[in-house]
């Protein structure tokens, strides 16, 4: 029998992949609730993208009377806060930071969590079981109290608040790729690449990895939210990057107002909501259109 | 003989996490710039090099790492987690003040939101597709994407600002002097607001993974079989589709404690309730770096026992199921 090429043996990992052309995007937009998500999603892109050319002053410098209520004056049409900064403004560029740290943080985990996953998924015996009770260990903290400690002991910082996220938010993540990985490490076509002596870290990225794709992309989705979640959090809290304006922030620093001026620290508080839900609803129709892909 | 061997597997699991979190934090303790003797002496302005060398010695922070860490580790499994310089009392009798509060916040959230939940869940599947459902489904997705911070201070603005109903926070009003069941009904009073800011969220989570629970449960082979045998539609829901549902969601909220005392911190803080994530945020602010690392291996216990927890009610709810 002659021996076939690594590449074409691996032509089955390909079948296994998730199709990521036309037909998922076709799929996508055949449910409603992915359609508000990408709409949702897109209105947030629009405010990130454009915060520098509509809004191109320092949201953080003062540029009208304190405490004008929406409505009040055209030019700032959600008012100002009680140091007379630009509420929209503020809007505005709190996307470009929530977009950029949800994504990096979520990267990073993505890094972790999906290397883990690989490697005792594939490796299995003493290596599976020392990064599984890692795992365990890392999901049994709290992790909003994890991220609070790392911020506090590094200094808050756009750097050091990506790292917390991104260092305490793998262990799910990584629980689901080895799941998969064991699945596709028992199957034929694995077998065969090893027997033809592939190395395994070839066998790993080429082969297996695209194989998990699917769950990794529903997964990363909700968890850009999570780090918008928990990035809003920490600076609602006093622990964000204090140089530049994030909509958590916004909403803290409302609340010295919230008797007399509610206005300046819920509306940011919807701006979260907006890209949360978005992401959320985002993640929630790849999931079935992904499920349904598989089911046929 | 198999529970025995399952607490003994338990009671190892509790020993490698603390353990664990004590290589977690001791190793956090030294990524933070300055120790304990330069911060105190910060604290007294100034020091010469011979007092912060006294303080070091005092300490043991002159000692090589490895002695440190061997320290540490022994001072931890003997319950001994420090001194908090800054509220002048040791960690453990500061974290064991505040956690009766924290623990009536949760137990009241986790409560509201695993019956509320449940209920909403079944409903919403019961009515599937139809306007009830539409209805429930949205609000709980949106309630899924709300900060859990911006919800406690909106139910500030409504309640006890605008309409004057609950009070803005605190867990009771010193003033009065009440005792007894006065006392408890104040308690109730103030704690109305943080346990539903708290619960709300996952009274939405709940209310999704029982939807989608009761439903699956609902086209399995053997409720189609208990139908055709006559059961009637409520003693079917009550006997057979909820006591298989819940089991998801008993899951889910094993998986979450964590999450859930994460969110403590923040509703205390907005709601100045006197519980452990209010120590934390304290903690946090004072730059007291023992108090806030005790914090966090007492809430690593707390998540493991209860799972402990959640172990034993799945075996309740459903019999065949063995803890191995």
């Amino acid at each position: 029998m002659a021996l076939a090429e690594p590449d074409e043996l691996g032509a089955p990992a390909g079948a296994l992949m998730p199709q990521s052309g036309p037909c998922l995007a076709m799929r996508l937009l055949r449910r409603p609730c992915a359609v508000i998500g990408l709409i949702l999603l897109a209105v947030i892109l629009f405010m990130a993208a454009s915060a520098n050319w509509l809004y191109p002053d320092d949201p953080l410098d003062m540029v009208a009377l304190p405490f004008l209520w929406p409505g009040d004056d055209p030019a700032f049409p959600l008012g100002t806060d009680m140091l007379g900064r630009d509420l929209i403004a503020g809007i505005f560029h709190g996307a470009r930071v929530s977009l950029a740290i949800g994504v990096v943080a979520t990267f990073v985990s993505l890094l972790i969590g999906v290397g883990i996953g690989l490697l005792a998924g594939y490796h299995g015996k003493r290596l599976d079981q020392g990064l599984m009770r890692a795992t365990e260990l890392f999901q049994t903290i709290p992790p909003f109290l994890f991220v609070l400690a790392v911020v506090a002991i590094l200094q808050p910082s756009i750097p050091a608040i990506v790292l917390a996220i991104g260092i305490t938010s793998w262990p799910g993540l990584a629980r689901i790729v080895r799941a998969e990985t064991l699945k596709l490490r028992q199957s034929e076509f694995v077998e065969a690449l090893i027997g033809m002596g592939l190395p395994s870290w070839r066998i790993i990225l080429f082969h297996i990895l695209p194989g998990t794709l699917a769950p990794i992309i529903v997964s990363a989705s909700m968890m850009v939210a999570t780090a918008i979640l928990t990035e809003s959090s920490l600076a609602f809290l006093g622990l964000g990057d204090p140089n530049v304006i994030s909509w958590g922030g916004m909403v803290g620093a409302g609340r010295e107002v919230l008797r007399t001026d509610w206005y300046v620290a819920t509306l940011p508080g919807i701006a979260i909501l907006v890209a949360v839900l978005a992401l959320n609803l985002l993640g929630d129709g790849l999931n079935d259109a992904l499920d349904a892909k598989q089911h046929q | 003989m198999a529970s025995l061997h399952y607490w003994a597997r338990r009671l190892i699991q509790i020993i490698f996490v603390v353990l664990g979190i004590a290589v977690i934090n001791f190793f956090l303790l030294h990524l933070a710039p300055g120790d304990a003797a330069s911060v105190l002496a910060g604290e007294a302005g100034a020091a010469s090099p011979d007092y912060m060398a006294a303080l070091r010695a005092q300490f043991g922070l002159d000692q090589p790492l490895y002695i440190q860490f061997a320290r540490y580790i022994g001072n931890i499994l003997t319950f001994n987690l420090g001194f908090s310089f800054r509220q002048g009392l040791p960690v453990l009798d500061l974290i064991l003040q505040r956690l009766p509060a924290t623990l009536l916040l949760m137990g009241t959230s986790i409560g509201f939101a695993f019956l509320g939940g449940s209920a909403l869940g079944v409903l919403a599947a019961r009515r599937v597709g139809r306007g009830a459902d539409i209805v429930i489904s949205t609000v709980a997705l949106l309630f899924y994407a709300t900060p859990l911070f911006w919800i406690g201070i909106v139910l500030v603005v409504v309640f006890s600002v605008w309409l004057d109903w609950l009070p803005v926070g605190g867990m009771s009003s010193i003033e009065s002097g009440y005792g007894g069941i006065a006392y408890a009904l104040d308690v109730a009073r103030h704690l109305v607001l943080p346990a539903v800011t708290l619960g709300l969220f996952y009274l939405a989570a709940y209310t999704r993974l029982m939807r989608a629970s009761v439903l699956s449960v609902m086209s399995r082979d053997f409720i189609r079989s208990a139908r055709a045998r006559g059961v009637d539609e409520r003693r079917l829901m009550r006997r057979h589709v909820v006591p298989n549902a819940l089991l998801p969601v008993v899951t889910m909220l094993g998986v979450q404690i964590g999450s859930i005392l994460g969110g403590a911190v923040l509703v205390e803080t907005v709601f100045a309730w006197p519980g452990l994530g209010r120590l934390a945020f304290e903690a946090l602010f004072q730059r007291d770096l023992n108090l806030l690392l005790g914090i966090l291996l007492c809430s690593s216990i707390i998540v493991v026992l209860v799972n402990l927890g959640v172990d034993l009610l799945y075996s309740v709810l459903d019999p065949r199921i063995e803890l191995n």
